[in-house]
């Protein structure tokens, strides 16, 4: 019957999303990196790879960045754009994307 | 893991209508998130011809060809390929009809066509005086016949650019554009000059720019702003000649940077308001005239982001996780995008302009604090990583669109 299959289609929809924002959702800020940051290792391409990086070695690059420890020539720029909720969603989208 | 399903035994249908670098992304994007969608995209062209680094080869730096890409990867990930001019959207019945007589249905449609040229809107400057005094400010055969005409001119020669008032695509590049064309004067024909006139009194990284150019090509360019009777007024193409209030200018070598607006289709479809752009909301890039269609890259309005390929590439994978959100009846999340552009002033030094921005009041505002321009000092070595940046930037981004 058409109305039950929409019903259960939408609780369908939103046990299915909640895995899928996890696992393929770019958090805000996150589907920009790959403009620069190859996905896989690229020879020559001086920008490192990010995805399946360790998150925590992320966050604290865009930290350094961001607070000027770490020198960069365009990274402080961006990092000072994101907070660290933001930075930590990113980084653990990456790490986790293959 | 089980996908849900549109409605009973039909996947939902995107279609996006411009294989560019907006296009392109989303559609790869859409089938990454949910490869039970049908996505379609609508290009009038085989072969892609990448704008950025477009300057490169004006000023006889790269090879064309490293211009060129083939939509054979978005085939093979499951987008099907219309290579065919869409001439008009029937909003009700969301059908598209193609120049070749077919039509396309789509339940969402992402118009990513880029800009046009507003023949006619610079007195004198229609589409035959391009073939004269070309804009080359869509790459192909624009690109090759301002390198030709460059390569032709004889030492001591004038190349004249003219730059309208923004929204423009890429508002650095006639900068990037200047600096290297006055590169391939100094090496190659050291007696010729290069004159821009601006119809703006200031432009993006102006201090950066002005400063290499007093370094690098002293006496060569000369930019004139707007108060100095930069503004053109109208061209003649017959004698390649640019009309300023108070002046004249007859070049050798003649590039209309002129006005433009969305691609003709956003008009046709009804997403394109009085000015030519196309306004959307920031968070979907849904259009604000037109339901179930969203607009993306060039073509849109987006507050405080320049249009660029960086952008559009971003912008498209924000419009991608929307639609999907969309579809499955759930909210959208509020994103950030990031703008980032690379010059290249001579072969070896790069300057870049970055922002990121978040959506306030149904508006892209730039976040406070962060983007910016490169520093005014900076070491050769730093200026020389710059370049090396922009370089691989272009072979990333093309890689992830394209390849």
């Amino acid at each position: 019957m058409r109305s039950a299959g929409v019903a259960i289609t939408a609780v369908m929809c939103g046990l299915v999303s909640v895995t899928h924002a996890a696992s393929s959702q770019a958090p805000a800020g996150a589907a920009a990196c790959s403009d620069c940051h190859p996905t896989s290792d690229q020879a020559g391409i001086p920008v490192p790879r990010l995805v399946g990086r360790n998150p925590a070695d992320i966050v604290a690059a865009m930290q350094g960045f961001r607070s000027g420890q770490r020198q960069g020539t365009i990274m402080d720029r961006i990092a000072k754009g994101f907070s660290d909720e933001e930075i930590r969603a990113i980084a653990d989208w990456l790490g986790a994307q293959r | 893991m089980a996908r849900p399903a549109f409605a009973q035994n039909a996947a939902p249908s995107v279609v996006i209508i411009g294989g560019g670098f907006g296009g392109s992304t989303c559609a790869r994007e859409l089938r990454r998130l949910d490869s039970q969608l049908k996505v379609s995209l609508i290009e009038s062209d085989r072969r892609y011809t990448a704008c950025p680094s477009s300057n490169a080869v004006i000023a006889g730096l790269r090879d064309f060809e490293a211009q060129e890409f083939d939509y054979d990867a978005l085939v093979h990930g499951g987008i099907d390929l219309h290579f065919a001019t869409a001439i008009g959207v029937d909003s009700t019945a969301r059908r598209i009809t193609l120049s070749d007589g077919s039509t396309v249905s789509y339940d969402r449609l992402v118009l990513a066509p880029g800009i046009d040229i507003r023949w006619g809107a610079l007195p004198g400057y229609t589409e035959q005086a391009a073939d004269r005094m070309p804009h080359a400010w869509k790459a192909g055969s624009q690109t090759i016949l301002l390198r030709r005409q460059l390569e032709a001119m004889k030492d001591g020669g004038l190349v004249v650019m003219s730059v309208p008032a923004n929204p423009i695509r890429c508002p650095t590049a006639a900068y990037e554009r200047a600096s290297l064309i006055a590169y391939y004067l100094k090496t190659s024909k050291p007696k010729s000059k290069l004159i821009v006139l601006d119809a703006k009194d200031s432009f993006s990284m102006q201090r950066l720019f002005q400063a290499a150019w007093r370094e690098l090509y002293p006496g060569l360019l000369e930019w004139l702003a707007l108060s100095e009777d930069g503004r053109v007024a109208s061209v003649e193409p017959e004698t390649n000649t640019f009309v300023t209030d108070f002046d004249r200018h007859r070049a050798d070598v003649a590039n209309v940077i002129p006005p433009q607006q969305a691609g003709r289709i956003a008009t046709l479809a009804g997403v394109a308001d009085r000015t030519g752009w196309c306004p959307i909301d920031p968070v979907t890039f849904e259009s604000r005239l037109q339901p179930s269609m969203h607009v993306i890259g060039d073509a849109a309005t987006t507050g405080a982001m320049a249009k660029s390929a960086f952008a559009a590439h971003g912008q498209a994978k924000v419009c991608a996780n929307a639609i999907v959100a969309l579809l499955r009846g759930e909210r959208p999340p509020s994103p950030k995008l990031i703008n980032t552009c690379y010059s290249l002033v001579a072969p070896d030094y790069a300057i870049s302009v970055a922002g990121v921005y978040a959506p306030v009041d149904g508006q892209l505002v730039d976040v406070e604090g962060a983007g910016g321009a490169s520093p005014l000092e900076a070491s050769a070595d730093f200026r020389a990583r710059e370049a090396a940046y922009a370089e691989a930037w272009f072979r990333t981004i093309t890689r992830d669109v394209f390849g």
